[in-house]
């Protein structure tokens, strides 16, 4: 298997060919997931092994696509449809929230539909209004969806096993700057709960950092970064937004009574709203204001000269930890010069300096 | 005189309903498929028990000739545990699995990619069975219909795409909606095989399905096209004629080529029409719905307190 380098696309890759060796059922089907490329080289492998027959090039249709998945799923077959920017699959809602998320429900429990749909958040390099748009609240909203964002290698393998072993609908959103990510994983065949949706990332005792996606990986970085400045941060990862299970959050507000959200999209409606709102009716007390960091409220503009305040940064983040811990002016001064070295060492608009483009 | 009872088990059906949902026991949307029975009946007599259908809103005709349990249908409509979808769907969810009618989909359209997905999966498995999708001439409207289309002849799928175009879209006629474009074209430009039928005509679409079913095993998708016209209003258990939005005209035209009609003209030409047997046919029928209207009336509803237990498979 080509995952020497533990990137978390080679864990995708991993979890779909151990998934497709154990059921004979497990297909992958998508624009793309059999040309060159193979979706970021996660669907090559599976390519290789398994040839067309189970890894299925489609014609550019995503709301039929999505239906014929669901046609599939009732004679037993279980399909991933990828679609490699989120924004495309606005285009399947129809059959995604009328049909697959209400399936079960509506026909009084007498068929389920096990199908995953992938969805990858873009950023940077001009993505622009229509090729990064993080909408995982979007999805969040609907009984009946399963709603994975995962941070970590580690947790992508085993989350996407869940998934496609799981008899609902899954939409699984991974943000492309965690692709070229590298940490530890198991080369074992091995799943991650669907019902776990919290992952304690760090253990800390000042203030609770709850994020997703690519803004977990950035939360850890200020873990970090103030750790040497005596301040303590316990880091959640939010990895499963539906069903949604808050008790690892609440457990570590109570000891932490500090909380800071960092969202991947934007304020309004979004994931933060609905993290605060459960806080709100836990009567949970807290010793200062909790606050939402999250994109500006506008859409992503294209250009790198307009997009570098729109994204949250490690500096964002640290600055406001500051604030509401009353972190002093001096340190404060000397937190900003380290956020600024580590944000000058890549352009704000790359994930990092090996990237190339031009997606 | 299979066909003509195959016929007017539905009428019965469709008529004893509207009868009784002036009793306004039955709380939910009804799409009657009076004057509709022609098409589902001809289709349904040439399928394998093991082929599929899908349907859409005007779904009881379907479910009913392809031997959908009378029971669970009125129970549905009552609301109650024991209908098709436990009171939770509605008419507009009509499905029985152990007749591999998989499901009915209100959303023009919705249905037509789910049933090509069941074609894919038949294809794959090797089966030498079809998938056959109801819809109406509304739904050849829609996106979802080109895509659909595209895909089952991309991979040459055992789906028979069944349009019952009865003219209407709600009030909305097919004029306004259409102008004169083919639809013929459209489907043959997909490299779709098109075959049109004698409206209302059970025994021609029953050969012409025939055909197609062979055809679509073999060498890939068949479009059949059917006009026919609903008796009564789009949604709801009365005529509404009244609205003028059908020419008197059309509608005389119609009720004159009613499906019925034109099968017992042809039996009487044969000399094959027992009108005795026929009305004791009617009679068993009304018997029947008559007995399921009363079980689902002491049928209990499904207890909402387990209804979020649903959200997900287990």
């Amino acid at each position: 298997m080509p995952n020497k380098n533990n990137l978390f696309t080679d864990a995708i890759s991993d979890a779909f060919v151990q998934s497709m060796q154990k059921n004979k059922n497990v297909i992958i089907m998508g624009e793309g997931v059999t040309d060159p490329k193979g979706i970021f080289n996660t669907t090559c492998e599976a390519l290789k092994r398994f040839g067309p027959q189970r890894v299925i090039e489609t014609p550019v249709s995503e709301n039929a696509m999505t239906g014929i998945q669901i046609g599939m799923s009732l004679l037993g077959k279980k399909s991933i449809f990828i679609h490699a920017r989120v924004d495309f699959s606005l285009l399947a809602f129809d059959q995604l929230i009328n049909n697959a998320s209400k399936w079960h429900f509506m026909y009084g429990g007498t068929m389920n539909i096990p199908i995953v749909i992938r969805l990858i958040i873009g950023r940077g390099w001009g993505q622009g209004p229509q090729h990064s748009q993080s909408l995982e609240s979007v999805f969040s909203h609907f009984p009946g969806l399963k709603v994975v964002v995962p941070s970590t290698a580690h947790d992508c393998k085993g989350l996407m096993i869940s998934s496609i072993f799981d008899k609902n609908p899954v939409v699984f959103i991974e943000h492309r700057w965690l692709h070229n990510y590298s940490s530890n994983y198991s080369k074992k065949f091995y799943k991650i709960s669907l019902n776990d949706s919290i992952g304690l990332k760090k253990k800390g005792k000042d203030l609770t950092i709850l994020s997703s996606s690519i803004m977990l990986i950035e939360s850890l970085k200020v873990e970090k970064i103030l750790k040497k400045f005596g301040i303590s941060l316990e880091i959640l990862d939010l990895r499963v937004l539906r069903p949604l299970n808050l008790k690892k959050l609440f457990t570590s507000i109570k000891k932490t009574k500090n909380f800071l959200f960092v969202d991947n999209g934007w304020k309004s409606f979004g994931v933060g709203s609905e993290i605060f709102a459960n806080i709100l009716e836990k009567k949970l007390i807290l010793k200062n204001t909790p606050v939402r960091l999250a994109c500006k409220n506008f859409p992503t503009p294209s250009s790198h000269y307009l997009n570098k305040d729109y994204y949250v940064t490690v500096k964002d983040i640290c600055l406001e930890v500051c604030k509401i811990l009353s972190v002093k002016k001096s340190t404060q001064k000397k937190i900003i010069i380290q956020c600024d070295k580590i944000l000058s060492k890549v352009p704000h608009d790359l994930p990092d300096l090996n990237f190339k483009g031009p997606f | 005189m299979l066909n003509l009872f195959g016929l007017a088990r539905i009428r019965v059906i469709e008529k004893e309903i509207a009868r009784e949902y002036q009793k306004r026991e039955m709380r939910c949307p009804i799409h009657l498929s009076i004057g509709q029975e022609a098409i589902p009946v001809g289709v349904s007599k040439s399928l394998n028990t093991k082929d599929y259908i899908v349907s859409t809103h005007r779904c009881h005709a379907h479910y009913i000739a392809k031997g959908g349990s009378i029971q669970k249908l009125i129970s549905e409509l009552y609301g109650k545990e024991d209908g098709a979808c436990k009171g939770i769907g509605g008419s507009m969810h009509l499905h029985d699995k152990s007749i591999n009618h998989l499901c009915s989909i209100p959303i023009v359209g919705g249905s037509i990619p789910i049933g090509v997905g069941i074609g894919y999966a038949l294809k794959l498995k090797n089966k030498k069975n079809v998938s056959v999708i109801y819809f109406g001439d509304a739904a050849t409207e829609e996106g979802v219909f080109f895509e659909s289309l595209h895909f089952a002849a991309l991979k040459k799928l055992p789906v028979i795409f069944v349009c019952e175009d009865n003219k209407y879209s709600v009030y909305t006629s097919i004029n306004a909606r259409q102008g004169n474009r083919s639809l013929k074209k459209i489907v043959e430009s997909l490299n779709i095989k098109f075959i049109n039928t004698l409206n209302n005509n059970v025994n021609d679409i029953e050969q012409k399905t025939l055909q197609a079913r062979s055809y679509a095993i073999s060498n890939g998708p068949v479009f059949i096209y059917s006009k026919t016209y609903r008796h009564l209003e789009h949604c709801g258990p009365n005529n509404d004629d009244d609205l003028k939005y059908r020419p008197k005209k059309e509608i005389d035209y119609w009720l004159k080529r009613d499906p019925i009609i034109i099968e017992i003209q042809k039996l009487k030409k044969i000399k094959r029409f027992n009108e005795n047997k026929y009305l004791d046919f009617c009679n068993s029928v009304r018997k029947e719905i008559i007995t399921s209207f009363v079980n689902a009336k002491k049928s209990k509803p499904f207890t909402f307190s387990k209804l979020s237990k649903l959200e997900y498979a287990k």
